[in-house]
């Protein structure tokens, strides 16, 4: 085999902490090469360093058997390394033609240009407007662009990001068969994914990261999903069970009467007469692609975005209109997306942090104006032991933690509430298996002890392990919510790519 | 008389424009300087003295470029390279231009100044009304109408202004496609000071040729509210720039004559309520205003390495 890329010994420190420790990767051509390991093993540093926008403190990269260094991305680019980032290097304010012009060193005249594109995008079966801007195009087209932008460079190696991350299952699919026929082609891919089942269906060759060194390397097509992860986390990882029995319905928590609002800004999502029933004992998972009224569907339940009062009901209480903590005294709870800025004041403690969604329900954290320092730090230990959360001193600043570790407090302190309803939006995003599993098991446990659990999330697998029931939100739309058995990754794809809007309309 | 208020419009209307123009270009790279006001104001005192010194208009204005961008560049290395706040710097420069300029400009005070000259265009300057108007004017205001159309051409159809837009708008983007996002940002704030030096020497050297302390009077806070109130489109600030020029002037002849019976104090504050006034209304196109907004501004940036 021919190798292409051959990194030996790569090393990078951020401060104190080893990022790389001496990384070997070779990737042959024509070969798709997937790059696994959990959050914070080190993969984006890797990856960086080949694309030029990070320097190796050390070791070597060969390319084509010579020794290279790469100082920036354009120089990757001259030597035939493109990547596809996860979702943040696109100009939003700027037009197709305009993204990709920046991204190649010498473009030529726009309308040529805008011609190159049209062309190639049709030939590989991505079609894209290249007059169009990009804020008002949705995720996958977005990929698109970054895929298109990539072929126009004519790159040997592809280094692709969490490409499926933000694709329905459909689009994920069409792009596979794009990277087969790049790889047919004799093009290298550096495929990173935490979608074990995908790995094993496309990648030929996987090298595997832990704390920054390769542990190991297998064909994936030879593994299961299972000893996949367990090679990245470096232990058996617990599987989640939604529990044997089927839940005990009791009745309904949260109801939505054809919820709908207005798109408050020219890119934001209107959400279009939503209906459904949540009902005590059950866990209901909202599936959809980013950016189709997730987050204004959670805005509008948690009050965050006021509605007509009649929309929203908890315990059969019409609500609206009401404020967050007035919803939180009805034993509600929310956890957003966004977990460090709006699930937590990054410069505050925890304890503080605690005090600011906890104050107004019954934990006595604030009195007379004042607030009882020792209850909140009583709560943020008693969060800390129950939901495994690991901090290098007591109660430190909510920014100081890494991202798995702040999602189990956030998620923690609402769960210690035992809330009759919990909405919560990307339970496990960006969050390590072993952590995710917690989460997990601990919204199911929610669930079967009699509360109404909301989950929405664009991660499928997760959604399949712990839901009851499946709706599927596109384009502001809400399909009805079927029990987990009778769906499908297609019929939920279906559902994704524009079919729940069909059926919201009909409704 | 109307050919004498048209007149007055214009050069009430540049050192805005020229000061808007040159801030429109720092904001659309992703920097909030509000520090106009403060480069403005040492831009007219060094010109002024420049000029008076020498004798030299032309040098006048060149020196009035060079006090703006060193000024600009201070306030570059500031909040570029030593990642200061933005707002805070901004105004601190603007603090110290009023402090500094005073200091300098003591000497100069009641002295009498220098015009630069008018253009003369044998032909085209003589035709009644039209050409006191279009071709009598200083170089000053050719100058300002050429660089709108450069800034604008250049930010729209050339490869430099969408680098620029870009760093404006994702400057974590632009840096992984490899731009120097704080050069791109330390050449726009550049050109922000030049410009607005240049306002400042039009304000000392043929608004009202003579140095008087704190002459350019919130100017350069006007140049600030145009830019943003414009949506970050250099056409607009033309607009926004001569209809506060044009209200101002008529604002004056209505007090000379005592036209109307209204209030000098509420006739002083249409300028910026009608400026203010127009622009929200034309601004009203949220969505051309949010693809316009660079979405950076004011955003440090610190390049990972």
């Amino acid at each position: 085999m021919d190798t292409l890329l051959d990194a030996r010994g790569l090393t990078k420190r951020f401060g104190d902490i080893l990022a790389n420790d001496k990384v070997d990767l070779v990737i042959n051509k024509g070969e798709i090469h997937a790059l696994l390991g959990e959050n914070g093993a080190g993969k984006s540093t890797l990856v960086k360093m080949f694309y030029g926008s990070l320097e190796p403190d050390g070791g070597e990269i060969l390319w084509r058997g010579k020794q290279v260094a790469i100082g920036n991305p354009a120089a990757a680019r001259e030597l035939g390394i493109g990547m596809v980032f996860q979702h943040f290097s696109l100009f939003e304010a700027l037009t197709v033609v305009e993204n990709i012009a920046l991204a190649l060193p010498d473009p030529g005249k726009m309308a040529e240009l805008a011609k190159r594109i049209e062309s190639v995008s049709v030939d590989y079966g991505l079609p894209l407007n290249p007059a169009d801007i990009v804020a008002d195009l949705p995720v996958g087209i977005r990929q698109r662009i970054e895929i298109v932008r990539c072929l126009l460079q004519e790159p040997q190696l592809i280094i692709m990001d969490e490409p499926t991350s933000v694709l329905t299952p459909q689009e994920a699919d069409l792009l596979f068969l794009t990277l087969q026929r790049l790889a047919s082609e004799g093009c290298a891919v550096l495929y990173i994914s935490h979608r074990l089942e995908e790995v094993k269906r496309i990648c030929h060759h996987a090298t595997i990261l832990r704390h920054g060194k390769v542990v190991s390397e297998c064909n994936p097509a030879k593994e299961t999903p299972a000893t996949l992860a367990s090679m990245m986390v470096g232990a058996d990882v617990a599987s989640v069970s939604a529990g044997a029995q089927k839940p005990r319905i009791g009745e309904i928590r949260l109801g939505l009467s054809n919820l709908s609002a207005k798109a408050a800004t020219p890119f934001a999502t209107a959400l279009n007469s939503i209906s459904l029933e949540l009902h005590a004992g059950e866990v209901v998972a909202i599936a959809g692609v980013a950016g189709n009224g997730q987050g204004e569907l959670f805005d509008a339940i948690s009050g965050e975005m006021p509605v007509a009062q009649e929309m929203i009901r908890i315990d059969g209480r019409p609500c609206g209109s009401r404020s967050i903590t007035w919803r939180r005294r009805q034993k509600a709870a929310f956890v957003p997306e966004e977990r460090l800025g709006h699930g937590a004041v990054p410069g505050l403690k925890l304890s503080q942090n605690i005090v600011l969604t906890r104050h107004a329900t019954g934990d006595r954290l604030t009195g007379g104006g004042f607030v009882s320092t020792a209850r909140a730090n009583a709560l943020e230990k008693h969060i800390k032991q129950e939901f495994d959360v690991r901090m290098s001193h007591d109660d430190p600043e909510a920014r100081s933690l890494s991202g798995g570790n702040l999602q189990k407090f956030v998620v923690g302190r609402e769960l210690d509430r035992r809330p009759a309803v919990l909405v919560v939006n990307q339970p496990t995003w960006g969050v390590d298996a072993g952590a995710a599993a917690l989460i997990r098991q601990a919204l199911i446990d929610l669930a079967r002890s009699g509360s109404a659990v909301l989950v929405i999330s664009q991660d499928l697998d997760e959604i399949f392990e712990i839901a009851d029931r499946i709706a599927v939100i596109s384009r502001g739309y809400l399909s009805a919510a079927d029990p987990a058995e009778e769906m499908n990754r297609e019929r939920v794809g279906l559902l994704m790519a524009g079919g729940a809007e069909a059926q919201g309309e009909v409704a | 008389m109307f050919e004498a208020v048209l007149l007055t419009v214009i050069t009430a209307a540049t050192p805005l424009l020229i000061a808007a123009v040159g801030e429109l270009v720092v904001e659309r790279s992703g920097v909030l300087n509000l520090g106009v006001e403060g480069m403005m104001i040492m831009g007219a005192v060094v010109g002024f003295a420049v000029a008076n010194q020498t004798g030299s208009g032309t040098l006048g204005v060149v020196a009035a470029v060079a006090a703006g961008m060193a000024m600009s560049a201070l306030f570059g290395f500031l909040v570029l390279f030593l990642v200061a706040n933005q707002v805070a710097t901004g105004l601190a420069l603007t603090i110290l231009g009023i402090g500094f300029s005073g200091l300098i400009g003591e000497a100069f005070i009641g002295v009498p100044g220098l015009r630069i000259p008018s253009l003369y265009i044998p032909g085209l300057s003589d035709i009644p009304f039209i050409g006191p108007v279009f071709f009598q004017q200083d170089a000053i205001v050719y100058l300002g109408f050429a660089l709108v159309a450069a800034v604008a051409y250049t930010l729209f159809r050339t490869r430099l202004g969408l680098v620029l837009r870009a760093v404006g708008d994702n400057h974590t983007s632009a840096h992984a496609l490899g731009y120097s996002v704080l050069k791109v940002r330390f050449l726009a704030v550049l050109f922000g000071g030049a410009c607005a030096g240049l306002a400042g020497a039009y304000m000392s050297l043929a608004y009202t040729p003579q140095w008087v302390e704190n002459m350019t009077a919130g100017r350069g806070w006007i140049a600030l509210a145009l830019v943003v109130f414009s949506s970050w489109l250099p056409l607009r600030v033309v607009a926004g720039a001569y209809l506060f020029g044009a209200v101002s002037v008529l604002n004056l002849h209505a007090q000379a004559h005592e036209m109307v019976n209204i209030p000098s104090q509420l006739l002083s504050s249409l300028p910026y309520l009608a400026t203010i006034l127009v622009l929200v209304l034309i601004s009203a196109n949220r969505r051309l205003t949010l693809v316009n907004t660079p979405a950076c501004l004011g955003k440090p940036f610190v390049p990972d390495r």
